[in-house]
């Protein structure tokens, strides 16, 4: 019950990982079975229509549920300790903005229960994916599920940017904070700009399907290549969503473990900026093939190359980084270390794309698979597991074991580049990407068994990493509060795990790294800007909670409300919109109880507060 | 400028060692890397030359990298503070300046050939005009100028311009033969795409769907034939010839009952559905039964391939259209006949 009502920053970082790992799973899962099916020439493992179903959740699945949660859960579980703040600036709406994205996950992979899982790809280019050539229920699950998921980042977004805007603690000036908090800014503002896209983009679908619309239908005026616009200019700026926070934890690992400032700081946040903005320019460099003509073409490739100078800006930062540095292999620091060549591989495979002619051969081949997967597995994946290794003690007090930190390592490395290596050759050897199977002799059949097996080493990867998990979790809660020793920022100067309130006096912050700057000057803490006094903590509230099942419910009633029932009950409230409007009710009561009532929280007074607070 | 040649003479091996990598990939007929055609060539020359930059750029990294990881371990006993550097404004401006003359050196070659392939041929008198019809999951071929139309196999003369307006007929897919040329969408009416390619090469060249466009995705292959333009001139007038049906009057009259309604033969039969005239000649039945061709192993003979379409299309490629024999009525006995008539429905022209 405690978990359900919490706002507590910390402990809906835990949730984000819990509900983040289960999805990263399920499509996992997914990976394993397309990579079953694809061992082989003319395989017959699961049939055409499950192929496309599987294809499309895992992309949507590792994307909206599995990857972008886990960001979450490490930006909830650092941000504010990085900043010295006692919690976000909207603790309640953090919590909703959990729980509309569990609700919306759980409602698009109850697809596969109920009918049929969506099957267009996650792109879901219309008319394969408008009503009359996928008559399942699938898309409306994709198109619904998304929607409710996606409330819940742009409210995180939101909460992110108020909180590093407003709550950073005193001294800490914008070119002070740690580069994760950084990174965790500029993406929250892509997220408030990308995602009002595909929130349009997903309405506008929704009611070609639902309500019988036209947007995308030609015989009714409407253009299928409009969705294609509107899903890229979401989705390359998601691209760096993505992306920029893992920027963000090798730019927090690598000096770390380095014992060293993080090289040319201040390049590294215009690059950061410059690359979030350059995000929304290129677009169209998914579109190449779609025929936009040769201006566009050409001033899309000048753009798209572009972005690859800021990134390579970061690279030679951190390369740069390290170079003079005392650099401790530790599991956290062997992903982060990884990471560079693996990501430079995917980024200089992207500038090959951005030059259209080629790109008219790339362009939906194995060469793209590898490309993305390289930048999102070989980039934010690692990028994950490094912060995840790296902030572990101080989310649970608990280290995890360094040894089976590095078996994770190196199978999932291994893993990886087996099975995406190879792919940017399948593409160029012709074999086109979302093809539930191909006919022997084309070359191909090696390959793809190399790409298969590496895939099953990849897993392996990611049963170890869970392991870990579980040993650790036996352990006692000993982790010091700088496990590293060489800790720079805040939330090393307090508990691991921090109690409820983090910081019993705000630090004052005095310079850039502002605890090893401390630690420099010969000090065990940070000096306090503030006298030891009364706290003020939000109240748990179960309303976030009961707000999303309203949103779910809905959700299951407007996709349904065109349907035949075999139950005269269910006809009744389904057709007549009952289902919906009950759904609704719940989430406009309980907005109207929030809005009517004041909650004025509570207060920890000082003889409560045990810098061991959080442990129970 | 001795310097600059030296590092040319670095590079240039690397060049040569990539491109016999790249070329040893993949079958003539199908990979990207081994154009058969002007444009996949500019295509594959684009290629080489960002890759080549890339591993220009990848050999840097990953060496300052090595370098750096070997060098700057923490060595047992190290207790100093290294120092802390807060950057380098110089090292800053020489890898922006870098990237970006990379990427200038890339851009130029790029915009070129975008200008160079994007031309517009339709009012071309010299092109073979060709009007690409995408369908789930087939190909249709029309060719304005001769007033013909075919399907999965695209019938082109060596060496000439093929001008290209493609466009689909439900779902986007995308036309794409890899050792000719790079991919283009169909698109619906409204967003309808030109582009070219030529052949210079007799040959049959793999072609394939690059979008997903359904369950047989996978199978909506084709091929594109070029023959010499005297082949090609007998194969316009062979289509144009009437229509050939079966010997037999009673099949013969099934066949146009049950199949011509939507498929055609020669000057009979409706434009729904693929163009069967001379099917047993093609290279493929439904695009993905390969058949077997004179002194190749890969493939079986037309007469099993036909069979097993006919007996039953939805195993072949799942979601098509086309109306089970069985299910209209036809006995075992009579697909098999209309399968030995289609298998050898051939034409003359080659």
């Amino acid at each position: 019950m405690d978990w359900i009502t919490t706002v507590d920053h910390k402990k809906i970082a835990v949730l984000y990982l819990i509900a983040g790992g289960f999805f990263f799973g399920i499509g996992g899962i997914e990976a394993i079975l397309i990579r079953i099916q694809l061992m082989k020439p003319m395989n017959t493992f699961v049939s055409a229509q499950v192929f496309n179903e599987l294809i499309t959740m895992h992309g949507t699945t590792m994307i909206f549920l599995g990857v972008m949660p886990i960001i979450f859960a490490i930006m909830n579980a650092v941000v504010p300790l990085q900043i010295g703040a006692r919690d976000v600036a909207f603790p309640f709406v953090n919590a909703l903005g959990f729980w509309t994205f569990l609700f919306g996950g759980l409602l698009l992979n109850l697809s596969w229960i109920m009918g049929g899982a969506p099957d267009a790809g996650w792109t879901a280019y219309t008319p394969l994916s408008g009503s009359q050539y996928s008559e399942t229920h699938g898309v409306d699950f994709y198109t619904i599920g998304l929607q409710i998921a996606g409330l819940g980042t742009l409210i995180g977004g939101i909460n992110f940017l108020a909180t590093i805007i407003t709550m950073r603690a005193p001294g800490m000036s914008y070119m002070r904070m740690p580069m994760f908090t950084w990174t965790t800014f500029i993406t929250s503002a892509i997220i408030l700009f990308a995602f009002p896209a595909i929130t349009v983009g997903l309405v506008l679908l929704t009611f070609d399907r639902i309500l019988g619309a036209n947007f995308f239908d030609v015989a009714g005026g409407g253009n299928p290549v409009l969705w294609q616009h509107i899903f890229w200019i979401f989705g390359h700026p998601e691209v760096y969503i993505l992306i920029l926070p893992a920027f963000g934890i090798i730019s927090e690992v690598i000096p770390t473990f380095s014992r060293k400032r993080l090289f040319g700081y201040s390049s590294m946040v215009f690059a950061t900026i410059l690359i979030a903005f350059l995000g929304f320019m290129v677009w169209a460099h998914h579109m190449f093939t779609t025929g936009l003509g040769n201006v566009a073409n050409a001033l899309f490739s000048i753009s798209t190359m572009l972005i690859a100078v800021p990134t390579g800006i970061k690279i030679f930062n951190w390369l740069f980084t390290m170079w003079g540095g005392q650099i401790r292999f530790t599991a956290a620091n062997l992903f982060a270390v990884g990471f560079v060549p693996t990501f430079v591989m995917g980024g200089v495979t992207g500038v090959m794309l951005a030059s259209a002619p080629a790109d008219f051969q790339f362009h939906d081949t194995y060469f793209v698979v590898a490309h993305f997967h390289y930048v999102i597995v070989g980039g934010l994946v690692l990028g994950l597991f490094s912060g995840l290794h790296y902030w572990w003690p101080k989310m649970f007090g608990r280290i995890l074991s360094e040894s089976l930190g590095k078996w994770t390592f190196w199978t999932f490395m291994i893993g990886f580049q087996l099975t995406f290596f190879v792919q940017h050759f399948l593409g160029l050897m012709g074999m086109q990407r979302r093809i539930v199977t191909y006919l022997p002799n084309q070359d191909f059949d090696l390959l793809n068994l190399v790409s298969s097996i590496g895939a099953f080493l990849m897993g392996v990867g990611v049963i170890i990493f869970l392991v870990n998990i579980a040993i650790t979790a036996k352990k006692p809660i000993d982790a010091p509060n700088d496990p590293w020793e060489d800790g720079r920022t805040l939330e090393w100067t307090i508990p691991s795990p921090p109690p409820e309130y983090n910081f019993k006096q705000t630090p004052l912050v005095r310079g850039i790294d502002a605890y090893w700057k401390e630690k420099m000057a010969g000090n065990k803490e940070m000096t306090p800007a503030e006298p030891v006094g009364s706290i003020h903590m939000p109240s748990a509230t179960p309303l976030p909670f009961v707000m999303s099942v309203g949103i779910f419910i809905a959700g299951l009633g407007l996709m349904f409300s065109k349907d035949t029932f075999e139950l005269e009950f269910m006809n009744i409230i389904f057709n007549n919109y009952i289902v919906l409007i009950i759904g609704l009710l719940i989430t406009f009561g309980a907005m109207a109880l929030r809005s009517l009532y004041d909650d004025h929280g509570w207060h920890i007074e000082p003889e409560d507060q045990d810098e061991k607070g959080a442990r129970t | 400028m001795m310097k600059q040649w030296q590092v040319a003479k670095r590079i240039l091996p690397l060049l040569a060692v990539f491109s016999l990598l790249l070329s040893a990939c993949g079958r003539e007929d199908l990979s990207a890397m081994k154009p058969q055609g002007p444009v996949a060539q500019d295509q594959l020359d684009l290629m080489k030359l960002s890759i080549a930059i890339m591993i220009v750029v990848l050999i840097i990294v990953f060496a300052i990298a090595a370098y750096v990881l070997i060098k700057f371990r923490r060595r047992a006993g190290q207790t100093e503070v290294p120092e802390q550097v807060e950057g380098n404004f110089k090292l800053e401006v020489i890898w922006t300046a870098i990237p970006l003359l990379l990427v200038i050196i890339l851009a130029v070659p790029t915009v070129q050939t975008i200008f160079a392939h994007g031309e517009d041929l339709t009012n071309d008198k010299n092109a073979v005009k060709v009007q690409v019809t995408s369908h789930q999951y087939w190909w249709e071929f029309t060719y304005p100028q001769y007033d013909i139309t075919t399907a999965q196999d695209l019938i082109i003369p060596t060496g000439k311009k093929i001008a290209f307006e493609l466009k689909t007929a439900d779902v986007l897919h995308s036309f794409w033969v890899p050792s000719l040329a790079g991919k283009m969408d169909t698109n619906p009416d409204g967003t309808l795409n030109k582009f070219s390619f030529s052949a210079p090469n007799e040959g049959v060249y793999r072609g394939k769907c690059a979008e997903l466009c359904g369950r047989s995705h996978a199978f909506m292959e084709f091929k594109v034939k070029a023959v010499s333009q005297e082949s090609f001139d007998r194969w316009v007038n062979t289509m144009k010839a009437p229509a050939v049906l079966p010997e037999d009057a009673q099949l013969a009259e099934k066949f146009k009952t049950n199949c011509l309604s939507c498929h055609a033969v020669g000057d009979q039969g409706g434009p729904v559905a693929p163009n069967l005239t001379g099917i047993g000649g093609k290279e493929s039945v439904a695009g993905i039964l390969l058949n077997q061709r004179e002194g190749q192993e890969e493939g079986k003979p037309v007469l099993d391939n036909m069979k097993e379409w006919l007996h039953d299309p939805q195993a072949v490629k799942p979601g098509n259209t086309m109306p089970s024999p069985k299910s209209l009525g036809l006995t075992d006995e009579e697909i098999d006949g209309i399968a030995e008539y289609l298998a050898n429905y051939k034409l003359d022209y080659e």
